[in-house]
């Protein structure tokens, strides 16, 4: 790892800690109230709030977890640190595409 | 009963990167150093056997060897404090290239301490006063915990990122880089920090402290390292690096 790779591995950690308080929070308050499917839709489909939240929360998660994971290969694995970061950005690249596909189905009215 | 003098019984590295332990007695005696050990089997009992020591007073850092699973240097550790049940193992330092039997080869761990750039670069002339420096300033006192290293190259053979991680600079290379970044009359910190900032430098520190636990000088390579992690993050960000 290098001080680049670093530093956005910090600051993406820095970035996900409110936003992961947050989620829980909204786990426990969807499943407490009951709360269906419909419901939840009702409240974030054209939510520019709700999108900007789970938009940033997606692109910490891809940046963060690919870092990690490319440290992982780089360590425990015969990779070469070059086949290293392109694999691990692959996954990056992957658990971006999932995350937003996910959060465009749940904001786009 | 028997009345034969108490025995330690020792078994030593013997051969390269391939080898095997073979097993010694030894007397047991009072007051009793693992080099010492090591001495009675080499003039006593197998002449052939390799090992390196100078100073034997904890000074030069020539004797380290993994006692017993650890690397300690073994001038300064009494049998007493490390052997079990009577027993000792010793070989070669570990995470690098063995030379043969207990002797490692330490030219990987200073290759990489010229590769962080652990020499003084110096940034006045001889014409030049001599440089004043507070010994109560926070660079002096920062640099003074980390200059007492001896080079014995026993936090490397700890380090287990040295261990996974080839390029790793390891914890000595990086503690005489941070020393030298606190050294005010030094002029080769643009060079260091991007040395040390690099793949393979300090952000490969997984902070276990196994450099810190077993450095006989009782330093903390660990707190150099985060020291050195903290001083590359912010050049980082002022685009220095």
């Amino acid at each position: 790892m290098n001080v680049g790779l670093y530093v956005w591995q910090r600051l993406t950690a820095a970035v996900m800690v409110p936003l992961v308080l947050l989620h829980v929070i909204v786990i426990f308050y969807a499943t407490r109230k009951g709360l269906s499917a419909a419901d939840i839709l009702s409240r974030t489909r054209g939510s520019l709030a709700w999108a900007a939240f789970y938009g940033a929360f997606v692109v910490a998660v891809a940046v963060h977890a690919a870092i990690g994971v490319r440290n992982v290969l780089a360590e425990w694995s015969p990779l070469k640190d070059r086949d290293a970061g392109i694999l691990a950005s692959a996954f990056g690249v992957l658990l971006f595409l999932l995350g937003a596909r996910a959060v465009l189905a749940v904001v786009l009215p | 009963m028997s009345d034969s003098p108490p025995e330690l019984t020792v078994s030593l590295w013997r051969g390269v990167q391939e080898g095997r332990y073979e097993t010694y007695k030894v007397p047991l005696r009072e007051n009793q150093t693992v080099l010492d050990v090591v001495t009675f089997v080499q003039r006593h009992l197998d002449p052939t056997l390799s090992y390196r020591f100078a100073c034997r007073v904890g000074m030069c850092g020539s004797c380290a060897m993994t006692v017993n699973g650890r690397p300690r240097w073994t001038c300064r550790t009494h049998v007493t404090t490390v052997a079990d049940g009577g027993r000792l193992e010793i070989g070669p330092l570990a995470n690098l290239p063995v030379i043969k039997d207990l002797a490692a080869d330490l030219r990987p761990f200073f290759d990489k301490w010229q590769q962080a750039k652990g020499v003084f670069a110096s940034s006045q002339t001889r014409e030049d006063d001599v440089a004043r420096v507070r010994p109560d300033s926070a660079a002096r006192i920062a640099a003074d915990a980390a200059i007492e290293c001896i080079n014995c190259a026993i936090c490397y053979a700890a380090c287990d990122t040295v261990r996974w991680n080839s390029d790793y600079l390891g914890p000595a290379a990086l503690n005489r880089a941070w020393a030298l970044v606190n050294d005010e009359r030094d002029a080769g910190n643009p060079e260091r920090l991007r040395s040390v900032a690099a793949s393979g430098g300090c952000h490969a520190c997984h902070s276990h402290q196994s450099c810190q636990e077993l450095c006989p000088q009782r330093l903390n390579p660990t707190a150099s390292i985060a020291g050195l992690k903290r001083r590359t993050m912010w050049a980082y960000v002022k685009g220095e690096l």
